[in-house]
């Protein structure tokens, strides 16, 4: 067996491959953590259990209608969307005079509500999701074995980044929406509706953590407590790569997903705090992070 | 300032005579609480900082305190010194690292720090992992009081919950706390009077962990247990909820708002996942109709700060 740096290329190339997967899921949560930021000035800690009932909610599909997971990564992300969108107009609202400590405080509460109701009803245990049946199976690459479901999940959440990226930098309404960012009296001036924006850009940000849910239902199994854990780390992903730019984002997810498949080689003891521990470093040499700017 | 030293001496003598009435174990429980509780309420309600990692501080106290006391024999005294000091020693790292960011990112930090501190403990041997340290001797107090003793315990840890809590008042009466709320108000401002910002939200944040490790170390006593409950993220996230219901910026907020919520869990402790659900309904119920809490609402009716 051929072997770099005394680790079999079986294991490097295989955690190299989790890496990725991780990080196709902290790009996609901490792409949607920094677009609702960016309008709301909220930190939506709901976004780990968002995450979840996405993965619930393609479960529901395939086990209750019968609908597959093509179906489950159009619904699910409409469905936990529209929650989401109830939920901005309901709550979220109301606390945008305050202080942006009250919109964390809010999420949080949520999140443990909603983390609880489905503990309640399913237990701690996970629920298994088949891999559909298009996407089984898997390619040998000569130096490893590449099951095509993992492939197709990086792939996938790499064109739905850069398809997020264009959209708000690039498009018409990502103008409107960046625009509104720096000032939105000045843009509600202009005559266009700021309130529906914010509140679509939430929905936008949910569903985007909820395809992430049923991207993830196969690969880490469904279960209530999935995102809890999850949504911290993506927290320190975002203050390593800053919220002021969503290309940072995008690039900090991946990167810090292959660095912590990396150090589960070479070092597995640190694999857990591996990213905290560069959220430090960061914070001393570049407290604003790596893309962003302080304000 | 009267009405408010008179609260104090009420609740004082409530706490001194409650275990007449109430468990005392239960309001030992209530008191440790209390005290890390008024210790978080130092940095959100006087400095403005919301720190959502606040159970490093308990728990690490929690494992010090306890790990000196049955491995390295130490009195409970010194067990309890040791376990504030650790704490205030990782207050000082965690410290410099967080206020480097404002607002949001500051919570996002302290909690990813945590996280950090929770996974270390997860892995390391001496804190007995899932298991955590258990059978902690409580020892005797100066070499003549003796802890196992219910009574000498509860009236020990009243003292130490007194003597915290006064050190807090003191604290927020001080010019040291008047500079920490002209922060919270207007940072920029601050600065231009020429106060070194940096500095004061630094001190404050290790005096409140500092006093975080006290409550810690003081409940591992009282358990006689160390355990990955007091680092959790949900520890955190309960001390912000007993704050927030009590009233935040409040000097009697946070007791009350601990007594609340410790009750509340042993009430519906058989009914399992139910607690976080109430806890998560009590928060976004807090945040949207009752941002001022218990206490807050009682000031703003009599019309005096409490």
């Amino acid at each position: 067996m051929t072997e770099i740096f005394g680790i079999p290329t079986q294991a490097l190339f295989g955690q190299l491959l989790i890496g990725l997967i991780n990080g196709s899921f902290y790009a996609l949560l901490s792409l949607g953590l920094a677009v609702i930021f960016g309008l709301l000035n909220i930190i939506n800690f709901a976004h780990g259990a968002q995450y979840m009932l996405g993965a619930f909610c393609a479960y529901f599909l395939l086990n209750k209608w019968g609908l597959g997971y093509w179906w489950a990564l159009v619904i699910a992300p409409i469905a936990v969307g529209i929650t989401g969108v109830i939920i901005e107009r309901t709550m979220l609202k109301p606390l945008y005079k305050l202080d942006h400590l009250y919109g964390l405080l809010l999420t949080f509460g949520l999140a443990l509500v909603i983390q609880g109701l489905f503990r309640n009803e399913f237990g701690s245990s996970g629920l298994p999701y088949p891999i559909t049946k298009e996407l089984t199976g898997g390619h040998n690459l000569g130096f490893m074995f590449l099951p095509t479901y993992r492939a197709w999940v990086i792939v996938a959440s790499l064109a739905i980044c850069l398809a997020t990226w264009f959209m708000i930098e690039r498009t018409r309404l990502g103008a409107y929406l960046r625009a509104a960012t720096e000032n939105p009296q000045l843009v509600q001036a202009f005559g266009i509706n700021v309130p529906r924006m914010i509140t679509l850009t939430y929905g936008f940000g949910v569903g985007l953590a909820a395809l992430a849910g049923v991207m993830a239902g196969p690969i880490y199994q469904v279960s209530p407590q999935m995102g809890a854990d999850l949504i911290i780390v993506v927290f320190a992903v975002v203050v390593i790569g800053g919220m002021g730019s969503i290309m940072g984002s995008i690039v900090t997810g991946f990167g810090l997903g292959v660095i912590e498949g990396l150090t589960k080689v070479f070092y597995p003891e640190a694999s857990n705090t591996v990213i905290f521990i560069i959220m430090a470093i960061v914070l001393l040499i570049k407290p604003a992070g790596l893309f962003g700017t302080q304000k | 300032m009267r009405h408010q030293k008179i609260a104090l001496v009420i609740m004082a003598v409530l706490f001194a005579l409650a275990p007449l009435a109430v468990y005392p174990v239960f309001i030992m429980k209530v008191m440790t609480f209390a005290l890390f509780a008024c210790a978080f309420n130092l940095l959100i309600g006087y400095g403005g900082l919301l720190s959502f990692g606040h159970a490093m501080f308990l728990g690490t106290a929690g494992y010090a305190a306890a790990h000196s006391a049955k491995v390295w024999g130490f009195p409970p005294e010194l067990a309890i010194l040791f376990g504030t000091g650790a704490a205030a020693l990782l207050g000082v790292v965690t410290g410099l690292l967080a206020i480097r960011r404002q607002g949001i990112y500051f919570a996002m930090i302290t909690l990813a720090l945590a996280q950090m501190i929770y996974f270390y403990y997860l892995q390391v041997k001496f804190t007995g992992g899932e298991d955590g340290i258990q059978a902690v001797p409580r020892g005797t107090l100066f070499g003549f009081i003796d802890l196992s003793n219910i009574w000498a315990m509860y009236y020990t840890v009243l003292v130490i919950f007194l003597g915290g809590f006064l050190a807090i008042y003191r604290v927020i009466h001080s010019p040291f706390g008047q500079v920490l709320k002209c922060i919270r108000e207007n940072e920029p401002r601050a600065i231009s009077l020429g106060y070194d910002t940096t500095r004061y939200k630094l001190l404050a944040f290790v005096i409140s962990a500092t006093l975080a490790g006290l409550a810690g170390a003081t409940k591992a006593l009282v358990f006689q247990l160390a355990s990955l409950t007091d680092v959790h993220w949900t520890m955190s996230g309960e001390v912000v909820l007993m704050t927030l219901l009590g009233g935040l910026g409040t000097i009697f907020g946070p007791v009350v708002g601990a007594l609340i919520i410790i009750s509340m869990e042993n009430y519906l402790a058989q009914l399992g996942a139910w607690v976080t659900i109430v806890q998560g309904v009590i928060f976004v119920v807090c945040v949207l109709t009752f941002r001022r809490g218990v206490i807050g609402e009682l000031a703003s009716f009599l019309k005096k700060p409490l």
